[in-house]
């Protein structure tokens, strides 16, 4: 079962009621979703608040069902299966755990309700507790922990259980940037030691980079990439994807011509850009190269060769720490951000490359963008 | 009196408040705390007191002390009284349980827009007075009532239903009048349950049925108690409701106190038996407070 399907989801379609009731037009949350999630993955669902992921993955769960399609787990058609017989388990959002038991019978509480043996949910509640390093807070209250303390008793006390899946709605969302982090490290650790399939809903997209095996980028409903980490953050097939997934610049043009793989589009009034894709252009296509602000360097000379160098000015100088952002202007008035790392502690003691200084060329390969067509 | 020294006053007064923040305070609630002791707390006093004196030939109070009326309490006609008080108002608060948790629940439910709606459809009743509502259940409940006339009349029975005059009907006027009594608080509750936790019960392999019994119902309790107190209380010392709609035989605590104030003129004895029921209410509120307060 090393490679088989962990979940197979197929064609699905889940509207809901509009606000008005029955008469009112369906709100379509998915749309045509098909997925394949391999047998122990981390597999994030990424987009932004409204694009169907949270919809998906309770779908997974069984708390709605799909209106069309079907979704299948372990090649096991789900149907109208409820969650209570699916062999998933979820980490919610604000963790939902119940207020009016201790840490203990929270975690025990799935076993309990499987009928494990007494002493049997008694080693496994503290093995769990143990795994998420907070073995002494079994007669605990949950409304005692911490942020932190309450999202690892919620993970407990769905991994306790040992599912096939293990679905986690935003766990990190509610946590602050430095715990995220941690916890964000903690969470793939421990996928790879249960060596369960997760499957993780967020909207920020650095954390699916961090985590993910895979990751689906979804909008409006539909998912528009899937792909490893890599290959979302460096071959974004659409304007959507390169945008949400870091920062991207977005050069419009029509296509000039094409040699074998390079294709040269013109930008702007005529910036003739060489950009390496698959497939044949017609001379004539409007299109977008995307080019990321971090492949793009500024130097005081022109480059010849197979790589872009325009000359240009520079604009503005932001500091941010590790890095500096330039934005600078093509010819043709064509805005552009670079990034570059701040290796030098003062990345310019001349104020060659201050606001107002140059000539700069930016300089960037022609497999450094990307060419897309929508 | 100047303004200027008006004024002035005023400020000392608001310097000594600041000064001492818990003259503040009792400047609010000695309005409240008047209106308590005057009408409430001394009231509450004579006929404490009233209940260890004694009964003239003519109904007049006769100041010697006594624990005779609380001794009379134990003859075997008023224990009967108080076991059929708290027969009757246990089953009228377990009917309202039984009819008002799931109706809460539904109303809890709905989509915000409707439920101040069902609110007030639940409310409407409840503006006309309770003694003409009593009055309708009469003529729905006797032998001639609507009930029996309209089963007589398709044939499906032969004589009237024994439906008032006894306990039944006391059970359906308690019920009636103090259904929204059970249902508000119950909704509060279930309004305010998240229902990720009975979602996240539901993924931990619980059914309906036991998310309710773990979840949902634990977590709505003190609404249930609440409810449950507010409907025990003002039917185990009902007066109209058993006056009206019971039989000769179904007399209740409240008919006993009537009785014993307006006909008999017994003024001490009635006041025992008040503090008694009072005593009685007190222990029970407290018992229902401890079993409810322990699960939450």
């Amino acid at each position: 079962m090393a490679l088989s399907n962990a979940i197979e989801i197929r064609n699905v379609v889940k509207r809901f009621p509009g606000p008005g009731g029955a008469s009112d037009a369906a709100v379509v949350a998915v749309d045509h979703v098909s997925l394949e999630i391999r047998d122990g993955e981390f597999f994030s669902l990424l987009g932004p608040s409204g694009c169907g992921k949270t919809t998906t993955l309770r779908m997974i769960a069984g708390f709605e069902h799909p209106t069309e399609g079907e979704i299948l787990i372990h090649g096991r058609p789900m149907g109208l299966t409820p969650p209570y017989q699916r062999n998933t388990n979820m980490v919610f959002q604000n963790y939902a755990l119940f207020p009016h038991m201790t840490v203990g019978r929270n975690v025990a509480f799935g076993l309990q309700m499987k009928k494990v043996s007494k002493d049997a949910i008694e080693r496994r509640v503290q093995e769990a507790l143990a795994m998420v390093r907070l073995p002494d807070f079994g007669p605990r209250r949950p409304n005692q922990l911490s942020g932190g303390q309450q999202q690892r008793i919620a993970l407990a006390r769905a991994l306790v259980n040992r599912p096939e899946l293990l679905l986690l709605d935003e766990p990190l969302g509610a946590l602050d940037l430095k715990l995220r982090k941690e916890m964000q490290i903690e969470l793939k650790n421990l996928q790879k030691e249960v060596g369960i399939t997760f499957i993780y809903v967020t909207h920020d997209q650095e954390e699916a980079l961090t985590m993910s095996d895979r990751i689906a980028v979804m909008h409006q409903g539909k998912v528009l990439q899937v792909g490893s980490p890599t290959g979302i953050y460096e071959r974004p097939n659409c304007r959507f994807v390169a945008d949400f997934i870091g920062e991207t610049n977005f050069l419009s043009g029509v296509v000039d011509g094409q040699d074998g793989d390079v294709v040269t589009v013109l930008a702007g009034d005529g910036l003739p850009i060489i950009v390496e894709a698959e497939g044949s252009y017609a001379r004539g296509t409007q299109v977008t190269v995307a080019v990321r602000p971090e492949k793009i360097r500024l130097l005081p000379n022109p480059l010849k060769g197979s790589q872009n160098s325009f000359p240009c000015q520079v604009d503005q100088v932001v500091y941010v720490g590790t890095d500096t952002r330039f934005l600078v202007r093509l010819p043709g008035d064509i805005a552009l951000t670079v990034r570059a790392q701040n290796v030098i502690s003062t990345p310019d003691p001349s104020g060659y490359y201050s606001e107002g200084g140059g000539p700069v060329h930016a300089i960037w390969p022609s497999d450094a963008g990307r060419l897309l067509t929508d | 009196m100047t303004d200027a020294s008006t004024t002035r006053q005023n400020n000392s007064l608001l310097a000594a408040i600041r000064r001492r923040p818990g003259l503040g305070v009792l400047a609010l609630i000695f309005p409240s705390l008047f209106w308590l002791v005057v009408f409430f707390f001394l009231p509450l006093v004579i006929v404490f007191v009233y209940s260890f004196l004694k009964r003239g030939p003519y109904g007049q109070i006769v100041w010697e002390f006594n624990l005779q009326n609380y001794a009379r309490f134990f003859d075997p006609l008023y224990l009967r009284v108080f076991a059929r008080s708290f027969k009757i108002a246990g089953i009228t608060t377990a009917v309202c349980f039984l009819l008002g948790y799931p109706m809460a629940y539904w109303m809890a439910t709905r989509p915000p827009r409707w439920r101040n709606t069902l609110l007030l459809l639940l409310m409407i009743p409840f503006w006309t007075n309770f003694l003409v509502r009593t009055y309708a259940w009469i003529l729905i409940l006797r032998d001639s009532g609507l009930v029996n006339n309209a089963l007589l009349g398709l044939g499906l029975i032969s004589e009237p239903l024994p439906l008032f005059g006894n306990d039944l009907a006391i059970v359906i006027g308690l019920v009636y009048g103090w259904f929204p009594d059970m249902v508000l608080p119950c909704y509060a509750a279930i309004e305010r349950l998240d229902f990720s936790l009975v979602e996240a019960a539901q993924d931990l392999y619980a059914n309906e049925l036991r998310a309710f019994a773990r979840v949902i119902f634990p977590l709505t309790l003190p609404g249930v108690v609440a409810g449950s107190i507010l409907v025990f209380i003002p039917s185990l010392g009902a007066y109209v409701t058993p006056d009206l709609l019971g039989g000769a035989r179904s007399v209740m605590i409240g008919n006993v106190i009537q009785s014993q104030f307006l006909s008999v003129r017994d003024y001490p004895f009635g006041s025992a038996f008040s503090f008694v029921l009072m005593a009685m209410m007190l222990v029970a509120t407290l018992l229902y407070f401890r079993v409810g307060g322990r699960t939450l």
